[in-house]
């Protein structure tokens, strides 16, 4: 799935790195526990998340990942936004609520990975 | 590289928003080195999961990275209060963090299995009131 598709399937309003909007996803995760982001490597590409902190972009930098979905309206600071473009990640904001979001990916075919290391 | 590389750190304990910040630059440092991806993410998830560890329960630390021709070393050293029971911090899902930790997003107790589950090898070394020594490889 196109990160543009993303945007549109949750009407969400891209905050950054609108130039990587075309890039190919294939798989991801929701969650508001960074560690249990953390305990699954394999090539997670988008983050679905509420938790609003700078360690939630760390996360995603740590893990390769390319998107993060803010959901139920959580507004990232602008000193997040920063540091996510700086690493060329997608940041976007949805009304949404988590399983809402996370249901209307996985419904039209992006699905998680639940593989460890 | 024939002399071995090493990067030092200090963690500030005081802040919660720059925790991770080391664990960020060893990133930048070992993609420079043209280290392969697996290797680069599986280091920085477990420094990053350490240097985190350093700031919510021991007031930060120093890390030092060290990378020769065989392995890249962690070693992540504070002087907090040390961790009593090593086995049972081990276990996925223990924590003794508070509930503001977890509502950073911190505290599933997933930290210490996965920095072992990331690297090849790690030791604890804790004395309960004086600090705590981890030392992590991955393997190249
Ligand atoms: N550097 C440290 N100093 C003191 N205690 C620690 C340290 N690192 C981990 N611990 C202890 O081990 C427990 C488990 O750690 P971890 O698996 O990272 O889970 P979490 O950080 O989510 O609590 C912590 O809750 C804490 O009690
Ligand atoms: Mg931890």
């Amino acid at each position: 799935m196109k990160i543009s598709m993303i945007r549109d399937l949750l009407d969400a309003e891209v905050l950054c790195s609108e130039e990587s909007l075309d890039h190919e996803v294939y798989s991801a995760c929701g969650s508001d526990m960074m560690s249990d982001v953390l305990a699954y490597v394999k090539d997670q590409a988008v983050l679905l998340t509420g938790l609003v902190n700078p360690q939630v972009i760390r996360t995603a930098e740590m893990m390769d990942m390319v998107c993060i979905v803010f959901v139920r309206s959580k507004r990232p600071t602008p000193a997040m936004v920063q540091m996510a473009e700086a690493d060329g990640i997608v940041v976007m904001a949805t009304s949404k609520r988590m399983y809402e979001a996370c249901g209307m990916l996985y419904a039209n075919g992006l699905i998680g990975t639940a593989t460890h290391v | 590289m024939s002399e071995p590389l090493i990067f030092h750190f200090d963690v500030d304990g005081e802040n919660f928003t720059s925790a991770g910040q080391a664990s960020t630059q060893v990133k930048k440092n070992l993609r420079q080195l043209g280290l392969s991806p697996d290797i680069i993410r599986r280091v920085s998830i477990a420094m990053y999961e350490g240097e985190i560890n350093m700031v919510i329960h021991a007031d930060g630390g120093t890390a030092d990275v060290g990378v020769t021709e065989e392995y890249v070393e962690i070693v992540l050293k504070d002087h907090g209060p040390g961790i009593p029971n090593v086995e049972q911090a081990m276990q996925e899902g223990f924590s003794t963090a508070t509930d503001t930790i977890r509502s950073l997003g911190f505290g599933a107790g997933m930290g210490l299995p996965n920095m072992k589950r990331y690297t090849d090898s790690m030791e604890i070394d804790t004395v309960v009131g004086v600090g705590t020594t981890i030392t992590m490889r991955v393997n190249l």
